[in-house]
């Protein structure tokens, strides 16, 4: 069960002042929990409801309206892998196929051991170093599935 | 054939920090324009020929003039929403140069009259989030943000946002949505946001590039400005190039070069042994362009209007003949689909069926007729929705059957199976 930090819930009522309108704080609010737990889970929005004073509604529909807040569990490392056109045409369709091959999972499953999950993803806007992923917050670029897997390992994969 | 006006000191790492960047003349435009009256700021960005970086290319002295004459607040918000396929170079202006924006910010906002800005960055952006982050921080330690600025009697807040992954918040008034703190969805037009933006209050969204550009039309002037580019395509441009060639990256180059030299002479050309295909020359939403009309287009939003493509972005992307148009297309059509907000019917479903039908039509569950409803699909989805992005998924389908119909034909007679009775 998530339980919101004292540091986390701090930081949300900062937010909170930092804007014209509270509900700007949501966003920050949704990363910050993403950032401690890997994941937003359900329980973390009524915390985060009564903390905001906004009602859970409206923060669910932030939530499910943005792709980069994870609505599931994720690995330790989530490896989100561009399948767009640059990188589609550089080998990002493989480089993906390949690093779930080599850990064993399928897209958006998390390994036996919680290291790590594969996900498809578009544009991330470093298409002249095709192919390239995200790992978390960090850029991985000029990929071959070698070089990846061995990037990987070096993050603790 | 490149020409470094706003990318001159990108290759020097100190020019990311406050101190580096002063060091090669750094706000010392911001002094000058704060002596300058603010309209005449605006009539020197109108007579520049300025236009939109981001995509649609509109006059940006012309949208500043739209703002109500009296009234506050007003907002500036910097659109670094980067998120057409194939555009990078607001991130790397952003890396590169946190403070050439922010003196571009400053300048603006005092020929606007506005006292808060945001800098609404796309959230996989990271690094350039942290950048510019510190960047603000700097300014506001130099006395260059904030309370009297400069001795000048302005005042003016900056603040960075990070949107949460979604393309529609790169639309200005998804943007604003988000920056509100709900869905990103755009809202009609009009009211456009010059008059009813952020919270309802007159504001004004420009693209990271236009802004930086601002800076360099104040330091130089207009006229200087407009010795680059054409006539109604004036100044330099920072493009986006990848896909198959040698050297992709970012390149500054003057409006209406040659895409033929762009490819060939600042990007190195395609790999030994291919051949250039088609080339979309603004971004995934572009129509895209056969080798042969790519060999006669020229960089500007004129000429490529005018071969029913357009500028957008400035993100190029070569394709060589290594390259399936069909498989090309599903990959754009996915993503349209994924992005779609989901509040104008045409494009909700529109977007999934054209989705669909390609790759039905890659995997050869399609028969040759179905090539025709994707146009025909594509034709009900243009013009009929709140923003752009259903015309922006309509276009390049249109192009792609119509340009590429026979390997499209083709793809079909080497893979179709059976019947092809999913949409018999």
């Amino acid at each position: 069960m998530f339980i919101l930090s004292k540091e986390a819930e701090a930081f949300v009522k900062t937010e909170l002042t930092r804007y014209e309108t509270k509900y700007s704080a949501i966003i920050p609010a949704l990363f910050r929990v993403q950032k401690d737990n890997g994941w937003v889970p359900p329980e973390a929005v009524g915390q985060l409801s009564k903390v905001m004073g906004l009602p859970e509604a409206h923060i669910n529909e932030v939530l499910y309206f943005y792709t980069m807040f994870n609505k599931q569990p994720v690995g330790k490392l989530h490896v989100q892998v561009c399948t767009n056109i640059s990188c589609s045409m550089n080998g990002g369709r493989e480089l993906a196929d390949h690093l779930c091959k080599h850990y064993g999972v399928k897209y958006d499953e998390v390994s036996a051991d919680g290291k790590v999950s594969v996900t498809k993803v578009e544009c991330l806007g470093s298409c002249d170093t095709a192919p390239m992923m995200q790992v978390n917050d960090r850029y991985l670029e000029g990929l071959t599935p070698e070089t990846a897997v061995k990037k990987l390992k070096e993050l603790g994969a | 054939m490149e020409i470094k006006l706003l990318s001159e000191h990108y290759s020097k790492p100190e020019y990311q920090k406050f101190e580096g960047y002063k060091k090669f003349g750094g706000y010392e435009v911001l002094q000058k324009a704060l002596k300058m009256e603010p309209k005449a700021i605006i009539e020197e960005v109108k007579a520049s020929g300025l236009r939109g970086r981001g995509g649609a290319g509109f006059p940006t002295g012309m949208k500043w003039s739209f703002l109500p004459a009296n009234g506050e607040p007003r907002y500036l918000l910097c659109n670094a929403d980067e998120g057409e396929p194939g555009t990078f170079k607001d991130r790397v202006m952003m890396e590169k140069a946190p403070h050439q924006l922010i003196e571009g910010m400053i300048i603006s906002a005092f020929a606007i009259g506005s006292k808060k800005s945001y800098i609404y960055i796309r959230g996989e952006y990271n690094d350039s989030l942290r950048i510019v982050g510190a960047a603000i921080k700097e300014a506001y330690a130099a006395g260059l943000l904030g309370k009297n600025i400069l001795g000048s009697g302005f005042d003016h807040e900056m603040d960075v946002y990070s949107g949460a992954g979604a393309y529609i918040c790169g639309e200005e008034t998804g943007m604003i949505s988000s920056l509100e703190g709900l869905k990103g969805q755009p809202k009609l037009k009009p009211p456009f946001p010059a008059v009813q933006g952020y919270l309802r209050k007159p504001t004004i969204v420009n693209n990271v590039e236009t802004l930086a550009a601002v800076k360099y039309i104040i330091r130089d002037g207009a006229a200087a400005y407009r010795k680059n580019g054409t006539e109604k395509s004036a100044g330099t441009k920072l493009f986006s190039v990848s896909g198959n060639v040698v050297k992709p990256g970012t390149y500054e180059v003057a409006l209406g070069l040659p895409l033929r030299d762009l490819i060939d002479k600042v990007c190195g050309g395609l790999k030994p042994g291919r051949k250039l295909k088609a080339v979309i020359p603004g971004g995934s939403s572009a129509p895209i362009l056969t080798a042969d009309e790519a060999m006669k287009a020229t960089m500007d939003y004129e000429n490529l209007a005018q071969m029913g493509s357009m500028l957008g972005s400035g993100a190029v992307i070569v394709i060589d003949d290594s390259n399936s148009m069909v498989d090309l297309l599903d990959t754009i059509m996915h993503f349209y689909k994924h992005e779609s907000c989901g509040q104008c019917t045409p494009c909700r479903e529109g977007t999934g069926w054209l989705s669909k039908i390609v790759h039905d039509i890659l995997h050869g569950h399609a028969q040759v007729k179905d090539i025709d409803l994707v146009k025909k699909i594509s034709e009900q989805m243009m013009g009929k929705t709140i923003c752009a992005l259903s015309d922006a998924a309509a276009m390049p389908a249109i192009s792609f059957i119509t340009k590429f119909r026979s390997e499209f034909e083709q793809h079909l007679n080497k893979h179709s199976h059976a019947a092809g009775a999913a949409h018999a």
